[in-house]
């Protein structure tokens, strides 16, 4: 089998992997990005609002303790507060490089970057009123920074390895990770891709449920291969459901329209927000609001002949304004809502969106797991960021903005941690060839299989099953027959038809591998949700509406060997001042 | 029912090229195209195309719709089907890798020749770099390109020379980088592009601008760098 040998190789050419990889580039270090999709296609290039961070722009005063209380908030306190620390703290130097780097920033009339309100936000740790620190490029940051991010690559030869798809981890004897096996999809050959530190920014899994805002590419790649080498996720029964994607399409429409003075209006032309968040209003947490409209629906108030959609109202804002700040959205309702918002308001619905849990990291994007008196282990060879990791600052609700914050701080920090491991020597023994074979046994399988049903079908069908009883509200008897139906669904992915078994850019056989990623995904996400007898941002139950910090104020822990859920402390220590105790939540 | 059309061509199976025609019900609805491919690969999973994002921000799904270059998961059926039928084509005048892909070697090179990043010699401040609104609106309508390729497979100008000529797409991205105010290297950018085929081969034919799903103008900006080319060389 053909291998080549990086220093660092980062699976995933989004926004955290190409940060990752620009930093270990401009080091010097042999770096290479396996992606399975030319870079400026992946994932990133969606994200919308911007990215929050507290560089004092619309506001001098600003303080970055204050986005640091409001994330701590916002995760309702399952967020751990040294790494929220960090990246609140870090996230200005982060975010002055990109601009350095050339990321078109929209801006003030003073020169500065431009900052809109966005949910959550607060001033004075939630006594000074609403605050705008989202750094925007129009409604296309994430395009903006993925396309920069690419650019600065370009400039430091990093390697790219584009549609190149990673299929596993390979371990050496020691169980540390050494690299990955790929394929290049374009010829079908198959790689053993060495490495000194291997770096999963594959992204998030948003394509589990049916209805998302992901991308067809959001299929839970770095999660599906770190459960298959015995490696355990993190809070992930915390999936976020944006309030607003387009009924229907699924398409996002940003945070930041309500942000830019928007606001969710049910049937009878009400803005119900008002009822449910007094203060905040649609700049509520994103669990809030969506659980909100959620409800307005159920309790026959959603809009539409089968009402079940509530509108987003933007025409008061004005044509000028909705040009200048959300051209983008404009182009999206068009399209796909086929509402023109300048003169009508956007069918809207909670959608699949974001991946709060993941494979568990320090704030040095290195990788853990527990040992069996219940300590903290660092894989040896093994990182993730972006998504795809859980550091964790989101805890169990995002708040917006700080996924881009997210990953350009972590990809970054992985990134420097990286070069100084390796400038200290990393010393890992190469994999036996059994190491390799073991990597290698799935897409084996796969290649010599026959029969089976096809992929498209049982991907559907996993689909609907976690749409129906993993979705905005979920109650346990219902979530028990939901993973009932996904433990019978498990035979008949392992059987999945490859009936074409060509070589040159065979998407079918990527997208069985996906499905066994979505499965594995899937599965961790049921488990983890029906083990956490609570209420707690994005995971809400109609049988345990309250959060209960005696039991669950931890991050839950999915073992893939046994199908086991154990808890994990969440992180209270802050360098800067005493740490944020848990407070109800209300906005 | 609607006949659509697609070009196949898988290199291990296929001695040459051929068109095959598949029946869609599209149910009186005006879906889009990408939906239309995902249907028919859910039966036949042979076919093969790109796709990512499916809302027009990534670029992946670029192909040649009833004669037209644009990305299928933006445009309706309404808008690509003549006569009740649909034609699939992979974008024109690349090496076709497989069914509806192309290699965009050539395309991504072009990109990388005119130096796709900000250059700017003097120190970082310690914050970001001021830009006023007026100076950062002259970059709207040229950094959201989405590298779709879109235009230059529909430039004659870069199906003949697709190795000297950059291409409305290479060209657009080279005068977003000459139009930043905070960019420094104006001078070595224009040398690069000053010789007979870099920028000069575009003959303002325009089917970039009436192909571009983004609704951007290349030949406008090919007109800023012809000007720009024009004073620095009196």
């Amino acid at each position: 089998m053909k291998t080549m040998s990086f220093d660092a190789v980062i699976v995933g050419g989004g926004g955290s992997g190409m940060r990752a990889a620009l930093q270990l580039a401009q080091s010097g270090y042999k770096t290479a990005v396996i992606t399975k999709v030319f870079p400026t296609r992946s994932h990133t290039v969606s994200a919308q609002g911007g990215i929050t961070c507290a560089i004092a722009s619309d506001d001098p005063d600003d303080q970055w303790q204050w986005h640091m209380y409001d994330t701590i908030k916002g995760s309702d306190f399952i967020g751990d507060q040294e790494a929220i620390e960090y990246m609140c703290a870090t996230g200005p130097e982060a975010v002055f490089e990109l601009e350095h780097m050339g990321l078109p920033f929209s801006r003030c009339e003073n020169g500065r970057i431009y900052q809109r309100p966005f949910g959550g936000q607060s001033k004075d740790f939630g006594r000074g009123g609403q605050a705008a620190r989202t750094c925007a490029a129009a409604d296309r940051t994430g395009h903006a920074l993925l396309h920069t991010l690419y650019q600065g690559n370009l400039k430091n030869n990093t390697v790219f390895l584009n549609e190149w798809f990673a299929v596993d981890l390979v371990k050496n004897e020691d169980n540390a990770v050494v690299g990955v096996v790929a394929i290049d999809i374009e010829t079908g050959e198959e790689v053993f891709v060495k490495s000194k530190a291997t770096v999963f920014a594959t992204g998030g899994a948003g394509r589990i449920y049916a209805s998302t805002t992901n991308a067809h590419i959001c299929t839970g790649d770095g999660i599906g291969m770190a459960l298959r080498a015995g490696f355990p996720v993190q809070d992930i029964e915390m999936w976020q459901f944006h309030p607003t994607g387009i009924a229907g399409a699924g398409t996002l429409v940003t945070e930041g329209c309500r942000g830019e003075g928007g606001y969710l209006i049910n049937k009878s032309g009400e803005r119900f927000m008002e009822r449910y968040a007094p203060n905040a209003k649609d700049l509520a947490g994103r669990d809030v609001v969506a659980r909100s409209m959620v409800l307005e629906i159920l309790e026959g108030r959603g809009c539409g002949e089968n009402g079940d959609h509530v509108y987003l109202k933007l025409d008061h804002l004005g044509e000028e304004t909705l040009n200048a700040k959300l051209p983008g959205i404009l182009e999206l309702s068009r399209t796909f809502a086929h509402a023109d918002p300048v003169v009508e308001p956007i069918p809207v619905v909670p959608t699949c969106h974001y991946m709060m849990g993941g494979i568990p990291t320090n704030v040095n994007g290195q990788a853990i797991t527990i040992d069996s008196e219940g300590n903290d282990q660092v894989i040896a060879g093994f990182y993730a960021c972006g998504e795809a990791a859980c550091v964790s600052v989101h805890g169990a609700n995002r708040l917006g903005g700080n996924s881009l914050l997210d990953l350009v701080v972590f990809g970054r920090a992985s990134g420097m941690f990286i070069e100084k491991t390796l400038r200290e020597g990393v010393d890992l023994r190469d994999p036996r060839e059994s190491d390799i074979a073991a990597a290698m046994h799935g897409l084996n399988r796969l290649n010599s299989s026959t029969g089976g049903e096809q992929a498209s079908v049982l991907r559907a069908e996993l689909q609907t099953i976690m749409q129906n009883y993993f979705g905005v509200f979920r109650r346990g008897d219902y979530m028990k027959d939901g993973i009932a139906k996904l433990n019978a669904l498990k035979h008949r992915i392992d059987n999945v038809a490859l009936d074409d078994k060509t070589n040159a850019f065979n998407t079918a056989r990527i997208e069985v591998l996906e499905l066994h990623n979505l499965y594995a995904v899937a599965e961790a996400t049921a488990v983890s949700a029906e083990a956490r007898t609570e209420s707690r941002g994005a995971h809400a139950r109609e049988d345990f509406q309250e959060r209960d910090d005696v039991n669950w104020l931890c991050h839950s822990v999915f073992y893939p060997d046994d199908k086991r859920v154990g808890k994990r402390d969440v992180n209270f220590t802050l360098k800067t001042r005493e740490p944020f105790a848990p407070a109800i939540r209300t906005y | 029912m609607l006949t659509v059309s697609i070009y196949r061509y898988n290199p291990e199976a296929d001695d040459q090229p051929y068109m095959q025609d598949f029946e869609f019900d599209a149910q009186g609805r005006d879906v889009m195209v990408l939906d239309v491919l995902e249907k028919l690969k859910a039966s036949d999973p042979t076919l093969v195309y790109r796709r990512s994002c499916r809302e027009g921000v990534c670029g992946s799904d670029g192909m040649n719709i009833s004669g037209k270059n644009g990305l299928a998961c933006i445009t309706p059926l309404s808008q690509a089907v003549k006569n009740n039928k649909l034609v699939i084509r992979p974008l024109p005048g690349m090496p076709v890798i497989r069914d509806l892909v192309i290699d965009m070697g050539q395309f991504y090179a072009q990109y990388e020749k005119i130096q796709p990043y900000l250059v700017n010699n003097t120190p970082a401040p310690a914050i970001e770099r001021l830009q006023s609104p007026e100076e950062r609106a002259k970059l709207d309508g040229l950094y959201e390109c989405i590298l779709c390729a879109c235009c230059s497979t529909a430039c004659p100008s870069f199906w003949w020379n697709p190795d000297k000529f950059i291409g409305p797409s290479g060209l657009l991205q080279a005068y977003r980088f000459l139009a930043d105010t905070r960019d420094t290297s104006t001078e070595e950018r224009l040398a690069k592009l000053d010789d007979p085929f870099s920028v000069f081969r575009c003959h303002g034919i325009m089917n970039c601008v009436q192909v571009c799903p983004k609704g951007l103008n290349p030949t406008r900006a090919i007109g800023h760098i012809r000007n720009m080319l024009i004073r620095s060389a009196t």
